[in-house]
């Protein structure tokens, strides 16, 4: 057929102004696919989350403590599987825009409870024999370049001092999903230092994680175990992890909210810039359309002509935006790793680029096309007289 | 001239513009007839309504009183959509300005009229070659427009207008933008495709040398033939 090959050349006819319209688009699907991601990588933790784990933390706030007593009554609770327990920790590696989360946990039932962190048996047995041992993300480590053996100080926060670790293991996450930038070592360590040096500190848990038997006792262990501390000194307030995390986030709702109006903003802008663009060429057109439709061209033929122009443009503008959002994306990874652990470009972020590259050029088109519809054929021929 | 049966009829049409808020009127009442195989010239000043005319009959405007009758089909009782199949079938187009699609080539300009048609692609390249060897171009079917000279370009147009063999051809100045050579050679290809093939023609011209190589001449004056 020969409208396919008018479409093409016509496309190409302004190469700068094309070029530009192109760019353009390319610019806005590379912002769009990025911010996308960036929600992606916002609630990954969420997709991460198992619904087997509940965590159980002080009613009031998370900065208040529990005490570590509660461990075996909650172990004997009728649905429970197993039992962690853990505190942040919230020390610095040298500076403090080397930010990563670090905690204080019980090793060997922590690891039971997570295997999507996946860590060789060797480096498990030593990191277990080792009280001053920790274990590091793949992802952690590479920043750092830490090896197995390397000794790590965090300065304390919480608790002061200088406090110096033995990295002996490196576990990588079973799933994408999975958070490679955590460390963690043993409570024990964290807890005999406090014994000596500030006594108060000492037997306080900040959080205990029970594993369940199944998915559908979750609620009724939750009400169990918050209902045995029901009116002791520390009451409890025990959540699926997904709501845990959930409520981290919920903290920055607005920002999520924020970031989904910029990415509808980038939209609404590349279309009238896209429609701008054909709104000036098909105007230049206006004789050559004339001529079609003198010949006997149908307004649906004029209309392909001129949609697939846009299409055209739209399209080979969102390539090139995907193409830009690989590259982009590992930028990010490396230089955000810290705050967005798991970052990498979905693809159902492709999917929606091109939805809106589809979408950016049919309705760039609508009010060009009508026009070159609706122009009598007398008035469009005098267009080039 | 020997006496042939009309291929246009013309009755009472009148056209009339609205510029804001008063009218134009255009052509007034005007009623002729177009025998089959005739080479017509309209003559008359710019701004009388040649061009208003020729488009009535061509099909690409409407008039707003009158009949306009071609090859036993009443054209001013057809809906748009008939109008653009009737055009593509029946008139054959030869404007001032050439009107050739610039991104394609001789070969694809002359091809365009045969896409609407079920010609197949073999066949339809048969017709193209056809209607530009006939207008000594075959040799350039390649070239762009832009890649031709003005008179070139307008036989180009020309092998467009007759490719698909229609009723009528209608041309609007088509001399208007060539020097006086290419003119002459334009004119000597409508003399052939009149006498050799038999085409009618209805020539809009100011230039009296265009308008001298027709068979009938008729003279348009605000709107109303003079006689
Ligand atoms: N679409 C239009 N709207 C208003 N006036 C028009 C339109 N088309 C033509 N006219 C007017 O009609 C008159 C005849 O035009 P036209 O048929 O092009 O004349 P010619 O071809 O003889 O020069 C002119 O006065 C012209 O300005
Ligand atoms: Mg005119």
């Amino acid at each position: 057929m020969i409208l396919p090959k008018m479409i093409l050349k016509n496309a190409f006819r302004r190469k700068v102004r094309t070029g530009l319209t192109i760019l353009a688009m390319g610019i806005a699907i590379l912002a769009f696919g990025l911010l996308r991601t960036v929600l992606s990588a916002w609630y990954a933790g969420v997709d991460a989350s198992s619904a087997t784990r509940l965590v159980t933390r002080n009613s009031v706030s998370l900065i208040f403590p529990l005490p570590l007593s509660y461990l075996d009554k909650i172990r004997h609770t009728s649905g429970v599987k197993q039992v962690s327990y853990g505190n942040w920790f919230g020390g610095i590696y040298i500076s403090e825009k080397n930010f990563f989360a670090n905690f204080a946990v019980e090793p060997k039932s922590y690891l039971e409870l997570y295997p999507e962190f996946v860590l060789p048996e060797a480096q498990k047995a030593d990191f277990l024999r080792d009280r001053r041992g920790f274990v590091a993300g793949k992802k952690l480590a590479e920043r750092f370049g830490w090896h197995t053996g390397d000794i790590v100080t965090l300065k304390g926060t919480i608790y002061p001092g200088d406090w110096d670790f033995v990295l002996r293991g490196i576990y990588t996450g079973r799933t994408q999903t999975a958070d490679e930038t955590q460390f963690f070592f043993h409570w024990d360590y964290l807890n005999e230092t406090l014994k000596k040096r500030y006594p108060s500190m000492a037997d306080q848990v900040g959080f205990y994680m029970i594993g369940v038997t199944d998915p559908h006792v979750s609620a009724d262990v939750a009400l169990e175990v918050d209902a045995m501390f029901a009116n002791s000194r520390a009451e409890t307030l025990t959540e699926t992890e997904k709501a845990f995390v959930l409520g981290f986030i919920s903290m920055t709702e607005a920002i999520v909210m924020v970031i989904k109006i910029v990415s509808l903003v980038i939209i609404v802008i590349i279309m009238a810039v896209v429609a701008n663009t054909m709104a000036m060429t098909t105007r230049e057109r206006t004789g050559e359309y004339a001529v079609l439709k003198t010949l006997g061209y149908s307004g649906l033929q004029i209309g392909t002509l001129i949609a697939g122009e846009a299409l055209v443009i739209t399209l080979s503008g969102c390539l090139l935006g995907i193409a830009m959002t690989y590259p982009a994306a590992r930028f990010f990874t490396t230089s955000l790793g810290a705050y967005f652990p798991v970052f990498f470009v979905e693809p159902f972020t492709v999917v929606l680029d091109l939805g809106a590259a589809l979408l950016v050029g049919l309705v760039a088109a609508v009010i060009p096309i009508r026009q070159a519809v609706v122009i009598r054929i007398a008035d469009g021929l005098r267009r080039i007289g | 001239m020997e006496k042939t049966s009309p291929i246009v009829e013309i009755r009472n049409v009148s056209k009339t513009y609205r510029r804001g808020s008063y009218l134009v009127p255009v052509l007034a009442d005007i009623t002729f007839d177009i025998a089959e195989g005739e080479f017509l010239a309209i003559m008359g000043p710019s701004g009388s309504g040649k061009s208003t005319l020729l488009n009535l009959i061509a099909g690409i405007d409407h008039a707003d009183e009158g009949s306009i009758v071609v090859a036993g089909e009443d054209i001013t009782s057809l809906s748009e959509t008939e109008l653009a199949r009737w055009r593509s079938g029946n008139v054959g187009f030869i404007f001032q300005f050439y009107n050739l699609i610039p991104v394609l080539t001789a070969f694809e300009n002359v091809d365009l009229p045969l896409h609407l048609t079920g010609l197949t692609k073999q066949e339809r390249r048969e017709h193209v070659e056809t209607a530009l060897s006939m207008v000594n171009l075959l040799e350039r079917l390649d070239h762009y427009p832009g890649q031709l000279s003005g008179g070139e370009q307008q036989r180009v147009a020309i092998a467009r207008a007759i490719v698909t063999d229609p009723t009528i051809l209608v041309a609007d100045e088509p001399t208007g933008d060539l020097d006086r050579k290419s003119a002459q050679d334009v004119l000597n290809l409508m003399d052939r495709l009149n006498t050799e093939l038999g085409k009618t023609i209805i020539m809009v011209t100011h230039d009296p040398h265009a308008a001298e190589r027709a068979h009938v001449m008729r003279h348009l004056e605000k709107g109303v033939f003079d006689s």
